[in-house]
C-alpha cells in the first residue's frame, strides 16, 4: 500500500513539475535573451531567405558589422515568401511583448495594424537626422507617412505594374511591340490568341489582384487610382466599372491558372505565353542562370514595358524597417535602421536582391539591364502603391479585395466584384 | 482514512492530466466561444457582447457558404472513399495472401508521411495543366493514350474538392484498412464453422457473421477520418495555398485571423468546425458509454 502511495505522489510531482517547467523554461529563456541582446546582439526579423535576398541581407550585415563593432548581427529570419509565415510568427511575438529589435515590413498601409496598436515607434526624429526627407522622394514619404508620422525605413523598391512579353511570341502574332493602353492590349491577346498560343500567363489568385491592380492603375488613371484610397473615396463610379468590364476581358484571355508566379512566368519565358504582368522580382527569374533562374537573354527571350496605359507611373511597393516599442536593443536597432537607410548599405543589398535602392542618390553604375530601366523610371515617374503589397490597402482592406477577386474568377460578375470592392472600402478604409 | 487511502492515489495520479486539459481544452474552448460571440473585430479593440450575431451573420458571407460547401464535398468523398478502399484491402488481405506482412507495411507507410508533404507531392501530381502543357497524372494518363481522361484536378468549379481527397484517401486508406484487418481478425474463427457447418455459403459467412462484427470498427473509423476531414487544413494549404477555389473552413479561419485581423469572425468559424466535429463525436461517445454500461 505505502508502495502505491508513493510512486503516485511521485508521478503526480513529475508531472507538476514538467508543466511548470514547461512555463518557466520559456520565461527564464526569454529574458535572459534580452539581456544578453541588450549588450550586444541586435536581433533583425526578415523573411529574406532565399537566393538574392539572402546575399543581399548579408552584404548589409557587413557593413553595419564594420561600423558597429560592438554590436553583433542575429538573423531571425522565417523562410517563406511575401512572409506569411514570418508575419504569423511575428504578429504573436508583439502580442506577447517580446518584441524583436527591428523587424521588415512591406513599407505602408500593410504597418498600420501594428500602428494602431501602438506596437511601433516613429522614426520622424531618424528622418530628420539623416535627412531623409531629402534623399528619397516626396511621394515616397507621403505614401509612407501615417497621421503625420513615419514608421519605418524603406529599404528597396519594387514596381509592381510591369508587362513581361515573349518577343517571338508577339512577332508571330503581328503584334508590333508592347501596347500602350488598355485597348491595345486587348487586341494584342485576341492576335495571340489567334496563334494557338496562351495569350495572358497566370498563377493562384494573387497574381490576379496584382493584375488587377496594373488593370485599375492603366485604367483609372494615376490620380484617380491613389484617389481611391482617400478616406471616403467613392469605388462604386462608372470609371471603376470600366476598369473591372476591362479586368473581365483580359482576364478571359488568361490561360490555365499555374501553381504561383514562376510558373507563369516561365510559359512567357518558353514561349508558350505571349504576356505576363508581374512585379519585377520576375527579372530575376528570368534572368539569374539556372538553379534559381531560367538564364534566359533579356530582350531576346523576353523583354518588358510599363504595364499597359501605366507608362509615366510606377507602382511601387517597399520593403522596410521598422523600430517596435519596447525593443530589447534599441540602440542597436537605430544603428541597423541607419545602414538599411544610408545609401553605402542600400547599394549594398539591392544589386544582390534585384531591386532599387529608395534613395534618389543611388550609384547608378550597379544597376544593369532591367534595373537601369527601373531606376531611370523611378526617378522621373509619378508613383503610386500597390494593393497587394501592403502599400495602399491594410491587411483586413486587402484581405477583403482579395476575396472579392478570387469569388469573381468563379463568378465572373464584374458588377458583384464591384460591389464587393465598394462594400470593402466602405468597412475598412476609416 | 482507509477510504481516503483507496481514492486518493488515483485521484493524484490524474490530476495533472484533468487540470491540463481543463485548461488547455475545455479553458480555451470556452474562451474561444466567449470571443465568438464578442464584435472584437480587430486586434486592438476590447469587445462587447453581442450574442449570436457573428454566428448568424456568417451566413450572409458568399465565401462562408462556399466554404461549407466545400468542406462537405471533401468530406463525403474522403471518408467515402477512405472507406471502402481501407476495407477492401482488408478484405483482400483478409484471405490470406503471400506476404501479408510486406503489403501491410507498404499500405501503411503513407499515414506516416504528414499531410504537408503529401500536398507537396500531389500539388504537382494534380498540376492542372493539359495536352502539351502536361505534367503529373495528366501527363501520364496523355502517355497511356487517356488523353480524354485529363482534368484540371482541383482546380475544377464544381468538383475540385472531390479531387482534392484523393491525396487524403491515398494517405489514409492504409490505416483503415489496418483497423478493418483487425475487426476481421476478431471474429472468432468458431463462429465461422459454426455458420459453415449450418450450411452457409462463403458469402453469407460474411453478410450474416464477419459483417456485423465490423460494425464497431466501422463506426470507429468514420468517427476519426470524418473529424480529421472537417478540420482539414494541412493538406489543402500545401497543394494550393489560400485559394477561394479550394477553401474550407479551417483556412478561412485562418485567414480571417491573421490575414484579416478580425479575432471575431475566426472564433466563430473555430466554433461552427468544433459544433460540426461534436455532431460527429458526441452521439459516438453516448452510445459507447451506453454499450460500456451495457456490458
Amino acid at each position: 500500500m505505502r508502495r502505491r502511495w508513493m510512486s503516485a505522489v511521485a508521478v503526480t510531482v513529475a508531472g507538476v513539475l514538467s508543466l511548470s517547467a514547461c512555463g518557466g523554461g520559456g520565461d527564464q529563456k526569454g529574458t535572459g535573451d534580452g539581456q544578453a541582446a541588450a549588450k550586444k546582439q541586435v536581433e533583425v526579423f526578415s523573411w529574406w531567405t532565399g537566393p538574392g535576398e539572402a546575399d543581399g541581407l548579408k552584404a548589409m550585415r557587413e557593413i553595419f558589422e564594420k561600423q558597429n563593432p560592438g554590436l553583433t548581427f542575429f538573423d531571425a529570419a522565417v523562410a517563406g515568401g511575401s512572409g506569411d509565415k514570418a508575419r504569423a510568427l511575428l504578429s504573436s511575438k508583439l502580442q506577447a511583448n517580446q518584441p524583436p529589435d527591428t523587424f521588415q515590413g512591406h513599407a505602408g498601409a500593410e504597418l498600420q495594424g501594428y500602428i494602431k496598436a501602438g506596437k511601433l515607434e516613429p522614426l520622424n526624429s531618424l528622418y530628420d537626422e539623416l535627412k531623409l526627407k531629402d534623399v528619397f522622394p516626396q511621394q515616397l514619404v507621403d505614401q509612407l507617412t501615417y497621421e503625420g508620422n513615419v514608421y519605418s525605413v524603406p529599404v528597396n523598391i519594387h514596381r509592381s505594374n510591369v508587362l513581361w512579353f515573349n518577343p517571338q511570341v508577339l512577332k508571330e502574332a503581328g503584334v508590333a511591340g508592347p501596347p500602350k493602353t488598355i485597348e491595345e492590349f486587348v487586341t494584342a491577346l485576341e492576335a495571340v490568341k489567334k496563334t494557338g498560343k496562351i495569350p495572358l500567363s497566370i498563377g493562384s489568385e494573387w497574381t490576379a489582384v496584382h493584375l488587377m491592380e496594373s488593370v485599375l492603375l492603366g485604367s483609372l488613371g494615376t490620380d484617380a487610382y491613389n484617389a481611391l484610397w482617400a478616406k471616403g473615396a467613392d469605388w462604386s463610379g462608372p470609371a471603376v466599372t470600366k476598369a473591372l468590364e476591362s479586368f473581365k476581358t483580359i482576364l478571359s484571355y488568361a490561360g490555365p491558372p499555374q501553381d504561383d508566379w514562376q510558373p507563369a512566368s516561365k510559359q512567357v519565358a518558353d514561349g508558350a505565353a505571349a504576356f505576363n504582368i508581374m512585379g519585377d522580382w520576375a527579372y530575376g527569374y528570368f534572368h539569374n542562370p539556372p538553379d534559381g533562374g531560367l538564364g534566359k537573354k533579356s530582350k531576346e527571350d523576353f523583354d518588358w514595358a510599363a504595364s499597359p496605359g501605366t507608362d509615366g507611373t510606377f507602382m511601387w511597393l517597399s520593403d522596410s524597417f521598422t523600430l517596435p516599442k519596447g525593443a530589447p536593443n534599441r540602440d542597436g536597432a537605430m544603428a541597423w535602421l541607419k545602414v538599411a537607410a544610408s545609401k553605402e548599405g542600400q547599394d549594398a543589398f539591392n544589386p544582390k536582391k534585384g531591386s532599387i535602392p529608395a534613395r534618389k542618390d543611388a550609384d547608378k553604375s550597379l544597376y544593369t539591364d532591367y534595373l537601369e530601366w527601373d531606376l531611370g523610371q523611378w526617378a522621373s515617374d509619378k508613383l503610386a502603391g500597390s494593393i497587394q503589397h501592403g502599400v495602399v490597402a491594410n491587411d483586413a482592406w486587402k484581405t477583403a479585395i482579395t476575396e472579392a477577386v478570387g469569388l469573381f474568377l468563379q463568378s465572373k460578375d464584374a458588377a458583384k466584384l464591384q460591389q464587393a470592392l465598394v462594400e470593402a472600402a466602405q468597412t475598412n478604409n476609416q | 482514512m482507509s477510504r481516503v487511502k483507496r481514492w486518493l492515489p488515483g485521484l493524484l495520479l490524474v490530476t495533472p492530466s484533468i487540470i491540463a486539459i481543463a485548461v488547455f481544452v475545455y479553458g480555451m474552448l470556452g474562451w474561444n466561444f466567449r470571443l465568438a460571440m464578442t464584435d472584437q473585430h480587430d486586434e486592438i479593440s476590447a469587445g462587447k457582447f453581442v450574442g449570436l450575431t457573428n454566428f448568424v451573420s456568417l451566413w450572409d458571407q458568399e465565401r462562408w457558404g462556399i466554404s461549407v460547401r466545400h468542406a462537405v464535398v471533401f468530406t463525403v468523398v474522403f471518408v467515402g472513399g477512405a472507406l471502402a478502399l481501407g476495407w477492401l484491402l482488408a478484405f483482400l488481405m483478409e484471405k490470406g495472401i503471400k506476404g501479408e506482412g510486406g503489403f501491410r507495411t507498404i499500405y501503411l507507410f503513407p499515414m506516416a508521411i504528414s499531410f504537408v508533404a503529401t500536398g507537396v507531392v500531389w500539388r504537382w501530381l494534380m498540376n492542372s495543366g493539359q495536352g502539351e502543357q502536361a505534367v503529373g497524372l495528366n501527363r501520364l494518363l496523355g502517355a497511356l493514350g487517356l488523353g480524354f481522361l485529363e482534368n484540371e484536378w482541383f482546380r475544377g468549379q464544381d468538383w475540385g474538392m472531390a479531387a482534392m481527397a484523393i491525396p487524403a484517401i491515398w494517405q489514409m486508406s492504409g490505416y483503415v484498412m489496418a483497423l478493418f484487418l483487425a475487426g476481421f481478425r476478431g471474429v472468432p474463427e468458431e463462429l465461422r464453422e459454426a455458420a459453415r457447418v449450418d450450411g452457409c455459403k462463403e458469402w453469407q459467412v460474411y453478410r450474416y457473421v464477419v459483417f456485423p462484427f465490423l460494425r464497431p470498427v466501422t463506426l470507429s473509423a468514420l468517427i476519426i477520418l470524418g473529424h480529421i476531414s472537417l478540420k482539414v487544413f494541412d493538406l489543402i494549404v500545401s497543394v494550393s495555398g489560400k485559394q477561394i477555389i479550394t477553401d474550407v473552413p479551417a483556412v478561412f479561419m485562418w485567414v480571417a485571423v491573421f490575414d484579416a485581423h478580425d479575432p471575431a469572425k475566426g472564433a466563430t468559424i473555430a466554433a461552427y468546425i468544433v459544433l460540426s466535429v461534436a455532431v460527429f463525436v458526441v452521439p459516438y461517445l453516448i452510445w459507447n458509454a451506453r454499450r460500456e454500461k451495457r456490458s
